[in-house]
């Protein structure tokens, strides 16, 4: 999601400062977690340290991983990565999460400890690789050193040293190897020599998952004492607490406090239910008049006037409009596309313990510095005392990337509420109830385009105009620098404004309407629209024009090989030319997101009650290396359920300001039945490894689509499709 | 005060008779294999087996369980479970994995009825587990395999 600043990074250095600062507030130049050595400073004991590779007397390999894994699999990735360099044994490789602490542990792509737009393993495929490769020199010299001979005589193999008819383990040669001087310079493994990065690896934590093993989860933390806290909200975004008569609440046996903060009402309780329940019993009125009272149906009226209006430019090139008068054909088009809750699996929590000197958190922090910095504003503490614990996220999908450490602010104000009451610290768990994230906004914003494509006289693309509406999930957050240009907020417009679609005629402008709805970023952000857009109109051009819309879209990928690639060979897999079964009807959609080319081929039929039944996706990806192909296929896999779902049913509406979902009864995800069969094939590659969280999600949208044109001639354009009896 | 053997232990609890199991679970018991993810019974991550019944523990009330048996994923241990626990390994069945302590608990009562079961048996058995990393392709082949496994 945060892949743009891939590219602001290599552009001019001003883009930079605006984390500098945030972060330099914070850090004042404290090297954070100075329990964290530099390489090669080994500690006490047996035991080899250094920032991202620990090797212990017990012969575990820890690998300090500074990503967030919330499903993605990162933490093997970057396993995978370290154990590749060191020939280690898979079965003493082990993960941690890193500390907080952005001068070691920075995402290279961001300049901040943080995970998100698919970069994990894209930002750290040479930093691991050369910490492995590091940690193995240094075992090798010490076993040179212990053994005699030289260091060129020295092989491993699966997790053994040995040479001139020694062997050791690594933990047996652990303590001395950390006594060795860090080497300046290693030489990484070549391709050929890999043993472990390509092939399909099983995930670290994942017999832990299946046993309800104890402490993963932010969720599952439980410092002792621990007491439960739960907080009313504003029932409208922007709204605040004018008064409240907490008696009831008071009165229900295990609340221990009910306290004010500036989100909220927090009642604080022996345990979650009674935290909940207890809220039910607040007493509050609100003050509305910051807060945002319009309803959907305002918005869109809103919205819909504005397609009609020029909006900042985004992408000028050439001359549409001209084009567009000289057309054979002009297709025209608006599309919508809902307010969508992220609502992974494992709902909001942090767990806060603050003594008034330090703070200490416990939560699947996916932003470190960012939560590490609001945390110090908050609490105006320095720094070096503010720990945060990350433990594994039960699902994201960007709801735990917020630029305004949302929850860690609020966890902050109930520790010092709490502390300024109470005069002793205490453990407190915040959790949301699903009604808590399923009203609680940061939602992929609601979107309208409207796009007008011309055709010439062979049927080609002579022009295209586009106009985005949608609030800018950047405009205003610390990432503004990086992706505001002239008011244009790429996260908008990206998957539309970079198509490498050869159109030499185009424009691109966009509205950034001001909303009291917090929005975020949604596996895949604007490419979850743009896509949609982009991959439908193309398919509607092809049927226009009288051509394959595989053939269509090839002829227009002439500077893309990458693109036309997965295209060419998820259409051979799928047997695209020729004739699908009785009753079954395809769609193709091909898009490029977080620098990842994917085509996916939909077979679906229509269900007796007029419904769409999506039987099986044929999918194509170039993401370079290939680094776990088996966990690759499961993020395609997961990435288009999560996108088919979006599509389908889920949409937030609000009446008068106020959010109309509660829960999954009514924000209905995808379910077993409605999953389609997958089938993925990679391409195998020696490019940089790229993104592959996100990327499956895109294409879903549009290859369900045009496959629904194919068996109905109705072209859906307002999402999701269960407005129109298709879902 | 409430008694029920829980994991094949005598617990007595008293509580709240209103307070659902899954709370009493977590976080009065410590028990934290048994998650929260809707509390009103609609995703299923909740799921635990109440005399051999996979039962929403977010919806059952600890007052109306004297003398019943609850299995929760700590203590499953059934022939089934064990093998949906294999089969979930060996294909890589779990994402983010938060939901899956409630698949394995629908899917072992499945196969506990089914041995054999086809995909709409699946279907109709596991449409209340809701999995927002979609890993359900690899939960129906995995249900699948673990058959085989018990059939071996």
């Amino acid at each position: 999601m945060l892949h743009y600043l891939d590219k602001a990074l290599t552009a001019p250095k001003p883009t930079r400062r605006s984390f500098l600062k945030i972060s330099a507030g914070a850090l004042g130049g404290l090297l954070i977690g100075g329990a964290i050595p530099l390489p090669g400073q080994a500690a006490e004991g047996e035991t080899l340290i250094t920032p991202f590779v620990q090797i212990t007397p017990d012969n575990r390999v820890i690998v300090i991983s500074k990503h967030l894994d919330k499903g993605q699999g990162t933490a093997t990735g970057l396993a995978t990565l370290v154990a590749e360099e060191l020939d280690a044994a898979l079965e003493q490789m082990a993960v941690e999460f890193a500390p907080s602490n952005p001068q070691v542990y920075a995402n290279t792509l961001f300049g901040i400890q943080g995970t998100g737009g698919s970069t994990g393993i894209a930002n750290s495929f040479d930093q691991y690789r050369q910490a492995g490769a590091t940690a193995r020199a240094m075992l090798v010299q010490a076993a040179a050193e212990a053994w005699g001979i030289p260091a060129d005589q020295i092989s491993i193999a699966n997790g053994m040293l040995s040479g001139g008819g020694n062997s050791a383990s690594f933990g047996e040669m652990a303590g001395a190897a950390g006594a060795q001087a860090v080497p300046e310079a290693v030489t990484l493994k070549t391709p050929e020599q890999w043993v472990y990065i390509g092939k399909d690896m099983p995930r670290i934590e994942l017999p832990l998952k299946t046993r309800g093993s104890v402490g993963l989860y932010g969720m599952d933390a439980q410092p002792d004492n621990v007491l439960m806290a739960a907080t009313a909200r504003p029932p409208k975004f922007g709204a605040t607490v004018k008064s409240v008569d907490a008696a009831e609440a008071f009165d229900m046996p295990g609340v221990r406090d009910v306290l004010q903060i500036p989100q909220g009402v927090v009642v604080v309780a022996d345990n979650t239910w009674t935290a909940m329940q207890a809220r039910d019993l607040l007493s509050i009125e609100w003050d509305e008049i910051t807060a945002e009272t319009r309803g959907t149906d305002a918005l869109m009226a809103e919205y819909t006037a504005l397609l009609d209006q020029p909006g900042l430019p985004s992408v000028t090139r050439g001359d549409a409009p001209m084009k567009m008068a000289a057309a054979e054909q002009v297709i025209e088009a608006d599309y919508s596309f809902p307010y969508l809750a992220h609502a992974p699996m494992e709902p909001l929590n942090v767990t806060v313990l603050y003594d008034g000197d330090s703070v200490a958190f416990w939560t699947g922090s996916q932003l470190q510095t960012l939560d590490h910095g609001t945390a110090a504003a908050v609490l105006g503490l320095p720094m070096e005392k503010i720990a945060i614990h990350t433990l594994w996220g039960g699902g994201s999908f960007g709801r735990r990337a917020t630029p305004d450490s949302h929850l860690v602010a609020e966890a902050s104000m109930i520790g010092k509420a709490w502390l300024d009451k109470h005069g002793s610290a205490q453990p407190i768990k915040l959790v949301y109830s699903r009604e808590d994230d399923i009203k609680g906004g940061y939602y992929r914003p609601l979107t309208l385009h409207r796009v007008r494509a011309g055709l010439d006289a062979e049927g080609n693309i002579s022009g295209w105009n586009h106009r985005v509406v949608g609030q800018g999930i950047m405009i205003g957050t610390p990432f503004a620098e990086f992706t505001v240009r002239d008011g244009v907020d790429h996260s908008s417009v990206e998957g539309a404004a970079d198509t490498t679609y050869d159109l030499p005629d185009m424009a691109v402008d966009v509205h950034h309407p001001e909303v009291g709805v917090p929005v975020l970023w949604w596996r895949s952000v604007g490419h979850t629209h743009t896509a949609y857009v982009m991959e439908t109109m193309m398919d509607e051009l092809a049927i226009a024009a009288g051509r394959d819309p595989v053939e269509f879209r090839l002829a227009h990928l002439q500077n893309d090989p990458r693109l036309a690639g997965v295209l060419r060979l998820a259409a051979e897999k799928a047997a695209w030319d020729t004739a699908p079964a009785e009753g079954i009807h395809r769609g193709v959609a091909v898009h490029k997101s977080f620098n990842s080319y994917v085509a996916e081929v939909a077979e679906i039929s229509i269900r007796d009650d007029g419904t769409v039944k999506v039987h099986k996706v044929t999918c194509a990806v170039d993401c370079g290396v290939p680094v776990n192909p088996d966990n690759i296929r499961a993020q395609i896999e997961g990435g288009l359920g999560y996108g088919l779902s979006g599509i389908l049913r889920e949409e937030i509406t609000m009446t008068d300001g106020e959010v109309d979902q509660y829960n999954y009864p009514d924000y209905t995800p995808l379910r077993i039945v409605d999953m389609p069969q997958v089938e993925v094939h990679i391409i195998p590659s020696t490019e940089a490894p790229t993104g592959i969280g996100e990327p499956g999600t895109p294409p879903i949208g549009p290859s369900v689509a045009n496959a629904v044109f194919q068996a109905t001639g109705q072209r859906v354009r307002a999402l999701p499709f269960s407005k129109h009896g298709l879902a | 005060m409430v008694t029920f053997t829980l994991n094949g232990e005598t617990k007595s609890v008293d509580l709240n008779p209103d307070m659902p199991l899954l709370w009493v679970l977590r976080d009065e018991l410590k028990m934290t294999g048994t998650k929260f993810g809707c509390g009103v019974a609609s995703c299923g991550a909740c799921t635990v087996h109440i005399d051999g019944e996979p039962t929403r523990s977010c919806q059952t009330a600890v007052g109306d369980l004297d003398g019943a048996v609850i299995t929760t994923i700590e203590g499953v241990e059934t022939r089934e479970a064990s093998a949906i626990q294999a089969a979930w390994v060996e294909l890589q069945v779990p994402q983010c994995g938060y939901c899956q302590s409630g698949q394995i608990m629908s899917a072992s009562a499945l196969l506990a009825e089914t041995p054999k079961p086809t995909d709409e048996d699946i279907d109709y058995a596991m449409e209340g587990n809701i999995c927002r990393c979609a890993s359900y392709s690899r939960i129906r082949k995995a249900i699948h395999r673990a058959a085989e496994i018990l059939e071996a």
